[in-house]
């Protein structure tokens, strides 16, 4: 009979960390601006595969990391989210609370699984001016090791995150109009894109979560439609 | 409320029963030896192509045997931003199966990130039905209506059903529940394909006008309490409903002309 060999739960938790924020770091970042005109989700993608999608009315979703690992996990926010609704209000459906969720399931799988998930992944609220106690943005970052923090203004995640929310934190301003927020987003994105100093619009994906807009508040701008914006 | 279930797919009536069966209790076995009248039943729908797409109507009574249970009661809904459904039967089966269809819809389009097909949501729409077939057996039935604008193909489309799940689309005109047979007969003289909105929104008019004066359980426009039916014009743009201005209106338009029509005659 074998026996295995001591390793100590620090090193075991270092090291799946250190494995996490590699694969994290791998991919191109994903960044959340709060506007004029709502929240503005945008990433850099050369795929049909989006990293930006709606969740409910007013909650949508951005992630980093391995595509496979954070689909399912937007798949499984989706589920969440049309099951809440089904069961009480559609304005039951809070970011909070998804949120949440997502730190509980992405920190178990860190813990319990032997390899953790290679994500870091935004939920973002837009508030809803018509509903008292519902007028607030949110936007809540979730981490490999599920670990979750709260943003005000913008927030980025994946790769060279730091650098960009240095960034944006040196040029934001609140209530930026959308057109610029797009061209302050691409700005920062251009950044984390090393040697490739401009980037296409058609290689953009642009999502906007739409205070204004009844019902379902999230768009996905296409390349026309930045482009107009960028140029107004 | 639970976060990870074992439903892998797209549909949310599949996630329902997998994972959220206490959400969806099958109440078809219950519902052995009930009496049917004892609940709400919505009557007359009915939907129509005309130039631009399709037109779905219903009248707003629901009954209980030969009770009113409610003279507001709404029968169409809108499902997404080019397709609608119509109700009737068991008011209570009948409103859930529209709110299951709505969310059946957006649920797929957020899962898979593109709608389905027209004809994939009538199909779908065919299976809920067909579930409910045990209930329908025991006099709770639910028949629905379906349309909406094929944005592929450029034309309205419509389906009707029966209470087996059995889909079958129509290329002019259709209606159901207990004033259907006077309104579709009223359709079957009326209708156009190449009427406009104004004609189309007469011919929905004079259809239920025609069911309610026939059929004890389908309700006309009360223009004592200002309750008018629901009209739905889905086009290339969308969903636009009629306004209870225009429906009085017309309504008022239909009724001094069968007047004054009785009055020459005699």
């Amino acid at each position: 009979m074998s026996m295995p060999f001591y390793v100590s739960p620090e090193q075991v938790m270092t090291d799946k960390a250190e494995f996490a924020r590699k694969g994290v770091a791998r991919g191109k970042p994903s960044l959340v601006i709060e506007c004029d005109a709502g929240i503005l989700m945008m990433a850099e993608n050369l795929s049909s595969l989006s990293k930006i999608g709606e969740i409910y009315d007013r909650v949508a979703f951005a992630g980093v990391g391995k595509f496979s690992e954070f689909d399912q996990l937007r798949k499984i926010g989706i589920r969440y989210a049309d099951i809440k609704g089904y069961a009480y209000s559609r304005d039951d459906v809070r970011g909070r609370a998804l949120a949440n969720a997502y730190s509980q399931a992405v920190g178990d799988a860190f813990t319990q699984q032997l390899k953790p998930l290679e994500v870091e992944i935004v939920v973002a609220e837009v508030g809803d001016t018509s509903l008292a106690g519902h007028e607030n943005n949110a936007i809540y970052r979730i981490q490999y090791d599920g670990s979750i923090s709260d943003h005000h203004g913008h927030c980025v995640i994946g790769g060279a995150a730091e650098d960009l929310s240095e960034f944006l934190d040196s040029r934001y301003k609140e209530g930026i109009p959308l057109g610029e927020a797009i061209a302050l987003g691409k700005a920062a994105l251009e950044r984390g894109a090393e040697g490739e100093p401009s980037i296409d619009v058609k290689n953009l994906e642009v999502c906007l979560l739409e205070r204004e807009r009844q019902g379902r508040k999230f768009t996905r701008l296409d390349a026309d439609r930045i482009g107009e914006l960028l140029n107004a | 409320m639970q976060f990870k279930g074992n439903y892998q797919g797209s549909s949310f009536s599949e996630l329902l029963t997998v994972d959220f069966g206490h959400l969806c209790l099958n109440w078809s076995d219950l519902a052995r030896g009930f009496d049917a009248s004892a609940i709400p039943h919505g009557t007359t729908i009915m939907g129509f192509r005309y130039a631009e797409g399709v037109v779905i109507a219903g009248d707003r009574l629901a009954t209980m045997g030969h009770r009113v249970a409610t003279r507001d009661m709404e029968k169409v809904y809108p499902t997404d931003a080019h397709s609608l459904i119509a109700i009737a039967g068991a008011a209570g089966p009948a409103v859930e199966m529209a709110r299951l269809m709505r969310i059946e819809l957006e649920h797929y389009e957020k899962i898979e990130g593109e709608p389905l097909e027209l004809e994939g949501k009538a199909n779908k729409l065919s299976q809920m039905v067909r579930q409910n077939l045990p209930a329908a057996m025991q006099g709770m039935g639910v028949v629905p209506l379906f349309a909406g604008y094929d944005k592929r193909r450029g034309v309205g489309r419509l389906w009707g059903y029966d209470m087996t799940g059995g889909r079958y689309e129509e290329t002019d005109y259709e209606a159901t529940g207990s004033g259907g047979i006077y309104a579709a007969e009223s359709l079957k003289k009326s209708q156009r394909p190449d009427a406009n909105r104004e004609e189309s929104l007469r011919m929905a008019v004079q259809a239920l006008v025609d069911a309610s004066d026939e059929d004890r359980a389908t309700g006309g426009p009360d223009v004592v309490r200002g309750i008018y039916p629901i009209i739905d014009f889905c086009t290339e743009s969308g969903i636009e409903r009629a306004s209870e201005g225009e429906i009085e209106t017309v309504f008022r338009a239909i009724i001094a002309e069968q007047t004054e029509r009785r009055r020459t005659a005699s």
